[in-house]
């Protein structure tokens, strides 16, 4: 029985709009799973539906309107200061965009070495290592380091988003749609590369996507969600 | 190669913003060395000589106490293009932090600098100057301060719509899940991305601001006589215009010249900075 990493409790998320009649928009209503240690939990469910609030919520990027999280068994829903940026070094994400999740003005090494120094996890000359270690773990060319992103593929500039938050050595990550913009033979090199480090780091996923298909080959469990609902276990 | 350097030659090859370039090169050289070039010490009158057309001694001619024109003109450069870069210098830094906390935190701090400045946006600019300088007192401190106080807003404005879509971008929200902090997110992330535009509005802020300077030194409440300044030798010169129209003539078409060099650079920039006006000019051709 391995252990359990991540566990969300009835988790809700409302969002208020409208001036003269007050609007509820349920967003994430009542949801509640567990991911075990290096374990995929695969999220399903039509545009709209939250699933993404949901993976938003977990890394405390959002506030959940009620519910509990835990990480590790401890209860992170209302962690702040030094210690939800100790968090940032277990439980990270990666976006769907490849054009929007890199900096444009910073070049590929910045954007890697980046983490690296918000946490003051190395010194200088260390900094050099580590990236050009990492850049090698997610099978990209050296010459990349010294580029923009714009001068970068979706597939590669994936791949960046992937050694960025691997410097952190993190244990959970979420992965929201992180190939759903790619081309098809792109999309099985980076869920290759996902699985790999999950066998190696034992890193846990909340993989989310509206491909069952993908889901289905890169997950352990399915939820399916509707209208902020799980509606359906796989 | 870098990025600065290709945004560098393509403003060369656009004619408008080279013709600007080159004038703006002129006028500073001008300004750095007019105490060596000019023929006469602006300020020594020569009542004997009132008033002469241009001849060999005086290119430009004399004004009403006999100083020499020429060299008033161009010591007047210094303080135009002072006024103007030390006012576009402050206006775009506090404008420019400004906007960015605004459109980054949103809420009541979004609401209380925006509300400022819909104030001072309310009253027409060269009015709000007017009753800031004419409260002061003239002088060129005073001056800087009237322009500075009514050039702010605009940057803000500019800076804080650019933030809002900055900061939705998912590589700041990757930075806030690195748990960055927000000073670091500002300034690396978001600081970046929108500094652009605020480059071309400073360049034709700097056209602005001079003309707004001359125009309070030719409203007498600006920079006093007998300092040579090109909006009070205009004013000077009025009462010559049908006699001696050169007293009026070259400090004039000496604002023209500054402040169109400024808007054809400025133009210039923005074709090369922004990426949206660019596509724009493609499609024309």
């Amino acid at each position: 029985m391995t252990k359990v990493k991540v566990e969300v409790e009835n988790l809700k998320k409302y969002f208020y709009s409208g001036i003269f009649r007050k609007k509820v928009i349920k967003a994430v209503d009542g949801v509640s799973f567990e991911i075990k240690e290096g374990k995929t939990l695969g999220l399903v469910g039509e545009s709209g539906c939250g699933k993404t609030t949901v993976g938003r919520t977990i890394l405390r990027l959002i506030e959940p309107t009620e519910g509990k999280m835990l990480f590790d068994g401890e209860d992170i829903t209302s962690l702040n200061g030094s210690k939800l940026k100790k968090l940032g070094r277990e439980m990270q994400i990666i976006f769907q965009n490849p054009e929007a999740s890199l900096n444009p003005r910073m070049k590929i090494y910045d954007s890697i070495a980046e983490p690296l120094r918000i946490h003051k996890i190395c010194n200088k000359n260390e900094e050099k290592e580590v990236i050009f270690e990492l850049i090698e773990t997610v099978n990209l060319n050296e010459e990349l380091l010294f580029r923009y992103p714009h001068e970068l593929s979706g597939g590669q500039i994936q791949r960046v988003a992937i050694a960025r938050i691997l410097s952190l050595n993190p244990k959970f990550i979420v992965a929201d749609e992180p190939t759903s913009m790619l081309d098809v033979s792109v999309q099985a090199q980076i869920l290759n590369l996902l699985k790999d480090l999950q066998k190696k780091y034992a890193i846990s996923y909340l993989f989310i996507s509206h491909d069952l298909e993908v889901v289905e080959w890169m997950s352990d469990e399915i939820a399916i969600m509707r209208k902020g609902k799980i509606v359906e276990w796989k | 190669m870098n990025e600065t350097w290709i945004a560098l030659k393509e403003l060369g090859e656009n004619r408008m913003a080279a013709v600007g370039i080159v004038i703006i090169v002129f006028l500073v050289f001008v300004a750095f060395f007019a105490p060596f070039f000019s023929p006469h010490d602006p300020l020594e009158q020569n009542l004997e000589k009132r008033l002469l057309a241009s001849n060999g001694e005086y290119p430009f001619g004399t004004d009403e106490l006999g100083r020499c024109i020429f060299s008033r003109v161009m010591y007047g450069t210094r303080i135009s293009l002072e006024i103007g870069v030390v006012v576009v210098g402050i206006t775009a830094l506090i404008g420019t932090i400004l906007g960015v906390i605004s459109g980054y935190y949103g809420g009541i701090v979004d609401e209380i600098i925006m509300r400022a400045v819909d104030v001072v946006l309310a009253f027409p600019g060269i009015i709000l100057a007017l009753v800031i300088a004419g409260l002061l007192g003239p002088g060129l401190f005073n001056v800087i301060l009237a322009l500075a106080v009514t050039h702010w807003p605009a940057y803000t404005r500019l800076v804080r719509g650019m933030t809002l879509s900055v900061k939705e971008k998912e590589f700041v929200e990757a930075a806030r899940a690195l748990r960055a902090s927000n000073f670091y997110i500002m300034r690396r992330h978001i600081l970046p991305n929108c500094i652009n535009p605020v480059i071309v509005l400073a360049t034709l802020g700097i056209a602005h601001t001079i003309i707004f300077a001359a125009a309070l030194s030719f409203l007498g409440l600006g920079i006093q006589p007998p300092t040579p300044e090109w909006g009070s030798m205009l004013k000077a010169g009025i009462p010559y215009l049908r006699t001696a129209p050169f007293l009026t003539f070259f400090p004039g078409i000496m604002i023209m010249i500054t402040v169109l060099a400024f808007n054809f650079l400025g133009d210039g920039l923005r074709d090369t900075l922004d990426p949206r006006a660019k596509e724009m000019i493609m499609m024309k051709k």
